[in-house]
This record gives C-alpha cells, sequence and structure tokens, in this order.
C-alpha cells in the first residue's frame, strides 16, 4: 500500500500512487501549472506558478487539513466510533470532511450558510452528510456561532475538526504542500501565495518554505472589503480572527477587490482551459502584483479548487460582459 | 410608512450596528439612493461605478431576486422588505 500522501513526515512528499486502496491516498501530490502568460509587461526572469488544488479527490486544497485533523483525532481518540464528525464551513471544508467521513465510515453534520452555492449542498449531501444551515445574512461567522450551540447541546457525541483552531491544519500544508512546492520547484521558489480563509495554507506551508529557505516571501491575499464576493476568503479585520492565523508570519498581504478576481477566473478560462474558483482569481490577481514588481523570481500562488462547483453563483454573473469586451480573436 | 431593509454583517459599520432599517423610494433603486443619503458610503458597496447592482451583491424584495425582476428599477411599496444578501459565504 502506498504512503499516504498528505502526512508525510519527512521533507520528500510522496508521488500519488499509481493505484489506490482508499480516495483519501489519493489527496496531495497536486501539480504545478505555469501560467506566466497571463502577466503582461513581466520580466523574462519571473514565473508565475498555479498549484491546482482542485485535483485533489475532494475537489479543493481543503481535503489536505481536513485529512490531517481527522487521522489526529483518531490517534488521539477525540474521534471514536459511535462519534459524529461536526464543524462549520463554508463549503470545501464540508465536502472534503464528508468525502473523508464516507469514506472511514463516520457519520458528519455540517454547519454553513444558507447561500453557500448549490453545487456545494448537493455534493456533501451525496456524500450521505447531514447539513445544518445557518443565516447567509451573517456569512462564515453566523455557520462558526451556529456551530457552538450544537456542541453545546451535545458536545460528547461530536468531535469537532475545528479548522480554524487545529494546529493540524497548518501542520498538514507543513508536511504536505510546503514540501511538494519546494520539490517541483527544485528549491527555486521566492514567493508564495494563498488566500486567507482559515489562514491553515498560507501559515503551514509558509512556516515550510521558511525553514527551507528564509528568503522565501510569505503573501497572503485578502479580500479588499468586509463586503465581498471571494467565497471561501476571510477579511480579517471584520471576521473573527482564527487561531491559527499568525498575522506576524507573514511578510505581506494584498487586498484583492473581487471584480477584478472575477475577471480573472474568466481570462483564465478563456486563455488557459483553466475554470477555476473565485478564490483562484484573488491568488492569481496577488500573483500578478508581485510579478510586475520583481526583476526574478518563481511565485508560486495556491489555486484552492476548479470551478465548477460555482456554476450557479454570481461568480458568472458579468460572464457575458466580459466576453463582449474581449471578443475571440 | 417606509420599506424595510435587511442589512447583512459586514454593512452594518455603515448603520451603526442596526440589522434593519427604513428606507423610502419608488423603486429599489430610489431606496438605495435613500440609504446612501442615511448611511454614507454603503451605495458604493452595493453598485459598481455605472449604478449597477455588483455581481457579488443579492437584493431580495419580499424574497425575490430582483435579478429576475426589474433589476433596481423593480417598483417597491410600502411595507415591502428588501433583503440585502451577500452572494456568498465569506470564508
Amino acid at each position: 500500500m502506498a504512503a499516504a500522501p498528505g502526512m508525510a513526515t519527512d521533507a520528500a512528499a510522496p508521488p500519488a500512487p499509481a493505484r489506490a486502496e482508499s480516495v483519501l491516498d489519493l489527496i496531495g501530490g497536486t501539480p504545478l501549472l505555469d501560467v506566466t502568460a497571463m502577466g503582461r509587461g513581466l520580466s523574462p526572469r519571473v514565473r508565475l506558478l498555479a498549484k491546482l488544488e482542485g485535483m485533489n479527490p475532494g475537489g479543493s486544497v481543503k481535503d489536505r487539513a481536513a485529512l490531517s485533523m481527522v487521522r489526529h483525532g483518531l490517534a488521539t481518540g477525540a474521534l471514536a466510533p459511535g462519534k459524529t464528525i461536526v464543524d462549520s464551513t463554508s463549503g470545501n471544508t464540508g465536502i472534503a470532511l464528508a468525502m473523508i467521513g464516507a469514506a472511514l465510515g463516520y457519520p458528519v453534520t455540517l454547519v454553513m450558510p444558507e447561500n453557500v452555492s448549490r453545487e456545494r449542498k448537493r455534493i456533501i449531501h451525496a456524500y450521505g452528510a447531514r447539513v445544518v444551515f445557518s443565516s447567509g445574512m451573517e456569512g462564515s461567522d453566523g455557520a462558526i456561532l451556529k456551530c457552538r450551540q450544537l456542541l453545546a447541546e451535545g458536545g460528547a457525541r461530536y468531535f469537532k475538526p475545528d479548522q480554524y483552531f487545529n494546529e493540524m491544519n497548518p501542520r498538514a500544508h507543513f508536511e504536505s504542500t510546503g514540501p511538494e512546492i519546494w520539490e517541483a520547484t527544485e528549491g527555486r521558489v521566492t514567493h508564495f501565495i494563498a488566500g486567507i480563509g482559515t489562514g491553515g495554507t498560507v501559515m503551514g506551508t509558509g512556516r515550510y518554505l521558511k525553514s527551507r529557505n528564509a528568503a522565501v516571501q510569505i503573501i497572503a491575499a485578502e479580500p479588499d472589503d468586509a463586503l465581498h464576493g471571494l467565497e471561501g476568503l476571510k477579511h480579517m479585520a471584520s471576521s473573527i480572527v482564527p487561531g491559527i492565523y499568525k498575522e506576524q508570519e507573514l511578510d505581506a498581504k494584498v487586498p484583492v477587490p473581487t471584480d477584478t478576481a472575477y475577471d480573472l477566473v474568466y481570462e483564465l478560462a478563456a486563455r488557459f482551459g483553466l475554470v477555476v474558483g473565485q478564490s483562484s482569481g484573488a491568488a492569481l490577481y496577488a500573483g500578478l502584483r508581485v510579478a510586475r514588481e520583481l526583476d526574478a523570481g518563481v511565485i508560486v500562488m495556491i489555486f484552492p479548487d476548479f470551478g465548477e462547483r460555482y456554476l450557479s453563483t454570481n461568480l458568472w454573473a458579468g460572464w457575458k460582459e466580459w466576453q463582449q469586451r474581449h471578443p475571440r480573436r | 410608512m417606509p420599506a424595510k431593509v435587511r442589512i447583512p454583517t459586514p454593512l452594518r459599520r455603515f448603520t451603526g450596528g442596526s440589522e434593519e432599517v427604513g428606507a423610502s423610494g419608488a423603486t429599489v433603486g430610489a431606496v438605495v439612493d435613500d440609504l446612501e443619503r442615511q448611511f454614507a458610503g454603503i451605495k458604493e458597496r452595493l453598485c459598481d461605478e455605472e449604478g449597477r447592482v455588483r455581481r457579488f451583491v443579492n437584493i431580495y424584495l419580499n424574497g425575490d431576486d430582483i435579478r429576475f425582476l426589474s433589476h433596481l428599477e423593480t417598483a417597491v411599496k410600502d411595507g415591502d422588505e428588501l433583503s440585502i444578501v451577500p452572494a456568498i459565504a465569506g470564508g
């Protein structure tokens, strides 16, 4: 049996197995795609690489953290037969937990705002998980509070991975995402960019890359306003700040306007054949901002998921207008 | 009697924390303009430079998305309820 990707204990990330016993063995080992051509007028010594986390079996970067938190729960006994996995999530973590619960035989209950995309709700139901909805008016913080209420009522029955406070979340990225990027770039990565949702990806990957080369710049992409359309990302100044998020470890933050991020998603689809979610557009916006200032460098951006699960959302509300402004040659 | 407007968490800093405020106007656009008179800065969050509702903002009139009615031209009656809902969950 293959070693479990996502739980590597040394620097070398194991290659994805050609044949797996469980979907969980397929988590991690995602490829980098060179999207340097998205930049105009960049120095020829700059490369922009996107790590395609949509290649994970649950379809997002959240598979890594979710698996790490569940495995730690099993190892410590916090998760045991008879218990239900419960968490608040804006979607991708819920999908990951639902998948992992199904694969391991544990029931899963998820609290999420009622305005998450229809596709997400359907996928979660397909995995057999139960969904409790919180108010769409209150966003992900409303889901966090409602989940706390659920736990207060029946705490002993539940295992709550608690992605916002569980150190196994950044740890998953320290042990898998970071080493994978280091290896795939042969240690040439100079800048790492990820959006902040829980902060797990940017913290854990950042720590690993800094441990290999302290000069690597760790940059977070953040919505530019409290009211934004970058699903999965948090505007920290107006949110419940996750316990695992340590802003002082970042070298910089790039505020991202939703409208520009959406337009970049359209452009990636039309020019690269790559349909991604809005948080990938946000990462690309930040990547391009950094790239324009550089004479030389290898920028790696996390593209958290693909776009299928947003086709029914407002992300595509402006696509026709964009297409009219950018007719095909 | 003005329309009731439900305000989402990310915009409550404009309304002094209020979840629900009153605003008047014959259309949704006019109600938004009245909101701007009362809570300066809020319109820019809801509408782009060309005055259209931003892609990531949904406005519901009595539960119906105004994109499927007449957008900002949708008629508003006294006592109607408008809800401003972020299009996404936000993290």
